[in-house]
């Protein structure tokens, strides 16, 4: 039977360091942010904000220097997450580039495709959008649709992929189409693209959200020329190396932080002596996300340690992701507040924003149910 | 882990697979002392792992007891193995010498109060300590109480108390034990390496691993179990709702084990108020719920006396209770949380 490897991890005196050197940039350029944006987490997107922060060099950090990296180690990284997160700060504009198409161009791209595009992923100027879902596949991504059919040249795109988030503010996306049609083996035929978001025949229409807000939107293909000095990998890989997008993905600590300004918050609301069901609430609180926490820095100890954290990345996912999804619910039945957009205090506003938000907790990056089927088979289970 | 810790770690499965029968427990709960297994242990030097050498222990530390601690849950070994740790750990830490055999300690409870007094050249013990494990078949108590005003660590022999046994759901003794004026064999001054609510600490903590071990055992029987067993042609474990139940308890289970090891290892840092409570809490709640999964995985077989399973959840049951249950580390947790203030949370759990 597999077990999970989780060991503790400890922090290295120059993650130290860089912790000292990212909070105080945080608090320089964040200084004053209200509760109700710090709230928004990884949602928000601020150029501005990204190009000082890659200025600083917390972008691309574990990256060779000669492709614009810091030569950082992973847990330096792993502070640098932890802390803009915590913060809150409006990381979107450079998160998933930084994340996982940097990485996956690292991993799988052509030196070419490297020196072009890291250099300037890592000063924080480019944004980039994933290419994945599509209409009929979501869970099952496998099944996608989207044809790259080779042209003299390149490929000749066609088709729709859905949910992509922030393609309308974003300038590439790393994309997964389907390259060869290979009746009954739908894994097979997979292709990973670089797509500039800004080619003829790219339409991208806005898709609204229950609050709202439009951060993801449909982007279609019609006969999107993408040349042969786009294709990330080898064309047939698609799916290995997708996998290894994901892995990527969720590897991080976004995955238990999304609710953490409610927690801090609620903190606030209770004051210095709080009543004792209160007390409990935000005790209880506290030892999940310190254990949480614990969790996710192990794993970037095996990443560190250049292992393969792929399961523990995804139990990490499903338990804080079910945290980060409880704690609206638990803040409610403390105090049975109304959740309101508009209300004058920064605490409602806060619990309002989570309520509304926190479904998509278990949706993005793969679901809890994608999850646990990873971990059960990480269990021998299938 | 280090390679003494593996080491470690290999010797009490090797040892307890032999040893930690199904008959054993089952003896066990019906009140048979287990007096091999205790000296196997001793002899294997893992009832004192973290004791200097000096007064008699392997001169390790918490982290080598952690490992100990997991297994003993993961086997369910139903001695007092956590209870002569922390006991041996308040007679070293107070200068005083560790007796052999095994200990318990008293008292449990955070309001219960023991008092000394002085006769002669040496001290008497008086008061009541209720649920103390092993209460009235250890060698000797280790107590906790107060001499002159000042807290104490006092070492009695097993038997001086007007003793009323008791049992917790796991049957493992937890007697009510009541002292007038018995006579103490040692005494000191509480080490001023101890933490304040010393016992309660290394007692939650101590149940922590202890719990964080017997998931895992739910976990692997209940992997184990849905293999083999068939329904509708196929194996349970072929079910999606089986895979994602036991997903979660391995969730659980990874999270108290890590909590559990945080705890040991900020004790041997020498600051662990924090870390403990939270492991307490995490692994406190992981047993309930994982308690809850393994049995409706195991079907009307786990709910029978003959299957080993409850061995187990009935040792979680009663543990997550014991040294102080989540609802009390949390209401203490939070008010220090709260009383740091909300801009503290992250830069105060970033610290540890
Ligand atoms: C906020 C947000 C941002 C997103 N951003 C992006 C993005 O930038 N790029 C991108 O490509 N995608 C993005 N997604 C899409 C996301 O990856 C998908 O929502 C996810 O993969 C699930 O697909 P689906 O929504 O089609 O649900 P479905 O796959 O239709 O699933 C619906 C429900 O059924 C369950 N289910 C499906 N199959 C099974 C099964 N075999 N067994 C048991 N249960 C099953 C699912 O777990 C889920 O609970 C985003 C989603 C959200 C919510």
């Amino acid at each position: 039977m597999a077990t999970f490897n989780f060991e503790l991890g400890e922090l290295p005196p120059e993650a130290q360091k860089v912790r000292e050197e990212i909070r105080d940039f945080l608090a320089r350029t964040l200084g004053g942010t209200s509760a109700t944006k710090r709230a928004l987490s990884w949602g928000g997107f601020d150029r501005e904000f990204s190009r000082k922060l890659g200025e600083a060099g917390f972008i691309g950090m574990t990256w060779p220097k000669k492709y614009g990296g810091h030569e950082r180690s992973a847990l330096e990284r792993y502070v640098v997450l932890e802390e803009t997160l915590a913060a809150g700060a409006p990381t979107s504009a450079h998160w998933v580039a930084d994340r996982q198409s940097g990485p996956l161009l690292l991993r799988f791209g052509t030196e070419e495709q490297r020196r072009r595009f890291l250099p300037r992923i890592a000063k924080g100027e480019l944004a980039f959008a994933i290419g994945m879902s599509e209409p009929d596949s979501g869970s099952d991504l496998a099944s996608i649709r989207t044809r790259a059919e080779r042209v003299e040249g390149g490929y000749r795109v066609n088709g729709t992929k859905i949910w992509t988030s922030n393609a309308h503010i974003s300038d590439y996306a790393i994309a997964l189409f389907r390259t060869k049609v290979v009746p009954d083996k739908k894994h097979e035929g997979l292709s990973q693209f670089l797509v500039d978001l800004k080619s003829e025949g790219i339409g991208i229409r806005p898709i609204i959200d229950l609050a709202g807000g439009h951060h993801f939107n449909e982007v279609h293909f019609q006969n999107v020329f993408v040349p042969d000095d786009m294709l990330v990998g080898k064309d047939g890989d698609g799916w290995k190396q997708v996998t290894t997008e994901l892995a990527f993905e969720r590897s991080g600590p976004e995955r238990y932080l999304s609710s953490v300004q409610l927690v801090i918050e609620l903190i606030r609301e209770a004051g210095a002596e709080p009543g004792e069901r209160a007390a409990v609430v935000i005790g209880r609180l506290t030892a999940h996300m310190a254990t949480l926490r614990q969790m996710s820095l192990s794993v970037a100890g095996m990443l560190q340690a250049g292992q393969n954290p792929n399961l523990e990345a995804a139990v990490v996912k499903d338990v804080g992701t079910s945290f980060e999804q409880e704690i609206p619910e638990v803040v409610h039945a403390l105090l049975g507040i109304e959740p309101r957009l508009g209300s004058g205090s920064q605490f409602e506003r806060v619990f309002g924003y989570l309520v509304e938000h926190a479904p998509s907790f278990s949706l993005r990056g793969g679901t809890r149910e994608v999850l646990r089927g990873i971990i059960a088979r990480g269990l021998g289970l299938r | 882990m280090n390679d003494t810790r593996t080491l470690l770690a290999d010797t009490c499965t090797r040892l307890f697979t032999a040893e930690v029968t199904p008959a054993l427990i089952e003896a066990a709960e019906k009140g048979v002392w287990p007096a091999a297994l205790w000296q196997i242990l001793e002899e294997n030097g893992l009832t004192l792992p973290q004791i200097p050498e000096s007064r008699g222990g392997a001169g390790g530390a918490w982290g080598d007891a952690h490992v100990v601690l997991a297994a003993c849950g993961r086997f369910a070994v139903p001695l007092p193995v956590a209870e002569t740790m922390i006991g041996a750990w308040l007679l070293s830490e107070s200068g005083l010498n560790v007796p052999l055999g095994p200990l318990t300690v008293a008292p449990v409870r955070p309001a219960e109060k023991l008092a000394l007094a002085r006769e002669g050249a040496g001290w008497r013990l008086s008061g009541t300590a209720v649920r103390v494990p092993w209460g009235a078949s250890a060698g000797h108590v280790v107590v906790l109480a107060e001499g002159d005003g000042k807290p104490m660590v006092a070492l009695v022999k097993g038997g001086t108390a007007k003793a009323e046994p008791d049992v917790n759901l796991a049957q493992e003794a937890r007697d009510t034990l009541e002292w007038t004026g018995a006579p103490v064999l040692s005494a000191a001054a509480a080490g001023a390496g101890l933490p304040t609510g010393a016992l309660m600490l290394a007692g939650a903590m101590a149940r922590s691993a202890q719990m964080a071990g017997g998931l895992e055992s739910l976990l692997s029987q209940s992997v184990k179990y849905v293999a083999e067993r068939v329904q509708f042609g196929r194996p349970l474990a072929s079910f999606q709702a089986i895979q994602h139940q036991l997903a979660l308890l391995a969730g659980h289970t990874a999270a108290a084990g890590i909590a559990a090891q945080k705890g040991f290892a900020a004790m041997d840092a020498g600051d662990a108020g924090f870390e403990i409570a939270c492991a307490k809490i995490r692994t406190g709640e992981a047993s309930g719920l994982g308690a809850g999964i393994a049995h409706q995985c195991h079907g009307a077989i786990g709910f029978t006396y003959e299957h080993t399973l409850h061995f187990v959840t009935r040792r979680l049951w009663s543990w997550r209770a014991e040294f102080g249950a989540e609802a009390y580390w949390a209401a203490a947790l939070g008010r220090e949380v709260a009383a740091r203030g909300a801009d503290a949370l992250w830069p105060y759990l970033t610290s540890r």
